[in-house]
């Protein structure tokens, strides 16, 4: 049996333009992979207090002992110090970077440095070659970057092209970094560390067989996960209408956020629902690498040029409930062609739709209440729903026109810093709202996850299947959530196959990998591996005590009725305690 | 007659299913061992090409073997004896369809063995397992009854 390479952690250097591997069964036999590496990788690799655009801040990409084995073991965890929050950075993406990554014969990936002009990296079977990306840089679309990637570089359908647009470039503080066109690590700044770094693209490719402990064995596991994926009702959800499914219930029972959170109800919501989109503009379906439920939903859209008679072009523009959420309703948007036109734009700057959408929504607000005037504006009038308005505001955000979209490249917490209006800078830990109002399980889930996001511990799940708890109940719930996600982000697993990889089927899956653990070091793994990431964000100065609360989630009614202070500060409280 | 054919690439999502089923026939997971390939069109935007080998009635590939390694089969497509293969290549050159994969570790072509197997785990019947000329039966029904003979029958 080959021995597998999941141990073998690979150093770049982009300011010496150097490189080296090294075995790190030290980490990944404690640790898996994924999530409980990478943060081990970047304590030891982040100095401390590091400035997020300087040469000791590293990024980290790690995959897990289920990569490349089992289906929906389809992420890369990436981590590096956030420019938004200044704090952990943390942001997973599928595509196929995890299958390249693992492929590549590597199960971590650390880069370090700053190279004093543009490069693009290309790592073939482990070995990293530097080249000049100055004719890259300052292109004005993403899409562009990666058409000509895609046709210099070998090993097309085994390989994994990340790219940086305008926005990373840029260092706006949540640029994105983009892969395989249409996934993301989109949260928390990656892209402007890669535009930190002169980094334009990382692109990672090769071929590696991955041993298993017992062929038959691994056969049924695999085929009783696949039957899963494919054919139950769990996955339905996600194959069918994708993630946009959830615009329309979400919109009914009032968890949808709207213009800002100004109100809570939204008549145009049902022209942007999944089913509408599904209906009028879905062109194509596809997925990430190993994964059989395809939940990417692109959509096609077809406009004509207006000077030229029989003249159309048709873009492909992919849409997701977040996108949905944050360059539509949060925007008042509810021209569906209007908002896949605002997505577009934002696709192409590579820059963060949740972040981007919720800068855009506060700096609406601002201007309605006449705390800023098209002085600093530069002349666009920002009113609900105006989406060509939204864009031009957009290209002024990326060109960092003047001071004012300078200040909100960086985001609505340090906006408000500066023009006010903290009462409604919706953002929680510095990081903008995800797109659930469902109640104090997703308010107080953004407070106190490890990534101030959603996807941390699900408090939105909580809201509608439990309604409110007592605060103490609520933490404990979240908290056990977000330690059981850091197995499935250290093996690494799809959090939508969630419903799938039950503790037992993790376990049978881990026996084929050659890595066997019982439901109680699981289950301490996870706790430890949360535990670690609260100890580098309280090196790097994170505290409970400093979380700020906006007015605005106080006074707007959520289906679980209106939020008090008081509650949401007894909970930061009993989470404070629990990490302390 | 069999082999594998394809149904209709545009349903194609490029989930790669089938190329980690036809690594996994030899007991492996990842992609090292796969005779299939799902690539972009060009991007992912303009969709997927698969690449297979369409089992030519008379094919190239055996014709500039050196070693007489790649034999044509009776009914289409080849048998590679790999004790024959000197490793040389020219069969990946010559096939117009890329459909002759290499194994770097072991220096020796990966070739499509028919088995079918591949078919078994596309979600989307974009290709199927083709056997006396037509479809007798598609990936998904025939999906039990390869399982037993595969798990039994161990592949090299």
């Amino acid at each position: 049996m080959t021995k597998d390479s999941l141990s073998q952690v690979l150093y770049v250097d982009v300011s010496k333009k150097d490189f080296y591997t090294r075995d790190r069964s030290d980490l990944f036999d404690q640790y898996m992979g994924g999530s409980g590496v990478a943060i081990q990788l970047l304590s030891e690799e982040c100095t401390k207090n590091a400035e997020p655009f300087s040469p000791d801040n590293p990024i980290v990409f790690a995959v897990g002992p289920l990569t490349g084995l089992f289906p929906l073991a389809s992420k890369v965890v990436a981590m590096f110090k956030s420019p938004l929050t200044g704090n952990l950075g943390e942001s997973h993406a599928g595509g196929r970077s995890a299958i390249a990554l693992r492929s590549s014969g590597l199960g971590a990936l650390v880069i370090k440095g700053v190279s004093s002009t543009p490069i693009y990296l290309s790592i073939r079977n482990g070995e990293v070659h530097f080249n000049d990306a100055s004719a890259l840089w300052g292109m004005e679309s993403i899409y562009t970057v990666g058409r000509v990637l895609r046709e210099n570089e070998p090993g097309s359908g085994m390989r994994t092209i990340m790219r940086i647009g305008k926005a990373g470039e840029q260092c706006i503080n949540y640029a994105g970094l983009t892969t395989e066109t249409y996934r993301h690590f989109g949260r928390l700044g990656l892209g402007a560390i890669f535009g930190s770094k002169k980094l334009k693209a990382l692109i990672i490719s090769g071929q590696n067989s991955i041993p298993v402990t017992d062929k038959k064995r691994y056969r049924n596991i695999y085929d009783e996960i696949y039957t899963h994926a494919t054919q139950s009702e769990l996955m339905k959800k996600y194959h069918d209408l994708g993630t946009a499914v959830n615009v329309k219930s979400l919109s009914e029972i009032k968890g949808l956020p709207i213009k800002n959170l100004q109100t809570s109800t939204f008549q145009e919501a049902e022209h942007i629902t999944g089913e509408t989109l599904a209906s009028q503009y879905l062109g194509r379906r596809i997925a990430c690498a190993h994964c059989p439920v395809a939940c990417i939903h692109i959509a096609a859209l077809r406009v004509p040029y207006e000077r030229e008679k029989y003249f159309y072009k048709t873009t492909m523009i992919p849409y997701d409930y977040e996108l949905i959420y944050a360059l539509g309703s949060m925007l008042g948007i509810g021209d569906p062609e209007g908002m896949l036109k605002l997505i577009e734009q934002v696709e192409a700057y590579g820059v963060d739709a949740m972040s981007m959408g919720v800068c855009l929504a506060y700096a609406t607000e601002l201007f309605q209440k006449g705390m800023i005037s098209e002085k600093e504006t530069l002349g666009i009038s920002l009113q609900w729903g105006d989406w060509t308005s939204y864009i031009h505001a957009l290209r002024n955000v990326m060109a960092r026109n003047n001071e004012f979209y300078d200040t909100l490249a960086k985001g609505v917490q340090q906006a408000s810093s500066v023009y006010g209006g903290k009462a409604f800078a919706l953002s929680f830990g510095g990081n903008e709202m995800p797109g659930y109002t469902t109640g104090p399980g997703a308010y107080v889930g953004y407070l106190i996850g490890a990534r101030h996001s959603h996807l941390d511990n699900a408090g939105y799940s909580v809201d509608q299947k439990q309604g409110t708890l007592l605060p103490q109940q609520l933490i404990e719930t979240l908290i056990s959530e977000e330690e059981w996600r850091q197995i499935l982000s250290s093996l690494v697993v799809c959090f939508f196959a969630r419903g799938i990889y039950s503790p037992e089927v993790v376990q049978k899956c881990l026996i084929c990998a050659g890595m066997e653990r019982d439901a109680d070091a699981l289950s301490f793994l996870g706790k430890t591996i949360l535990q670690e990431k609260f100890a580098f964000k309280k090196r790097e100065g994170f505290s409970f005590d400093t979380l700020n609360i906006p007015q605005r989630i106080l006074d707007i009614e959520t289906p679980q009725g209106k939020i008090s202070r008081e509650y949401l500060e007894e909970c930061i409280h009993e989470a404070a305690e629990y990490y302390r | 007659m069999m082999r594998v054919t394809i149904v209709d690439a545009e349903r194609c999502v490029g989930c790669q299913s089938c190329m980690f089923a036809c690594a996994r026939r030899h007991g492996t997971g990842g992609l090292l061992n796969s005779a299939i390939l799902i690539r972009s069109a060009g991007g992912m935007e303009r969709g997927f090409k698969v690449i297979v080998c369409r089992a030519c009635p008379d094919p190239p590939c055996a014709k500039v073997c050196p070693t007489h390694a790649l034999v044509p089969r009776k009914d289409g497509g080849i048998t590679l004896h790999a004790d024959e293969c000197i490793g040389c290549g020219n069969c990946v050159d010559e096939c117009i369809f890329n459909a002759i994969f290499w194994n770097p570790e072991k220096n020796k072509p990966v070739v499509c063995m028919y088995c079918g197997y591949c078919t078994e785990f596309c979600p989307h019947d974009v290709i199927a397992h083709e056997k006396k000329g037509k479809n007798e039966k598609k990936g998904k029904e025939e999906k039990m009854e390869k399982q037993v003979s595969i798990t039994r029958g161990e592949t090299a």
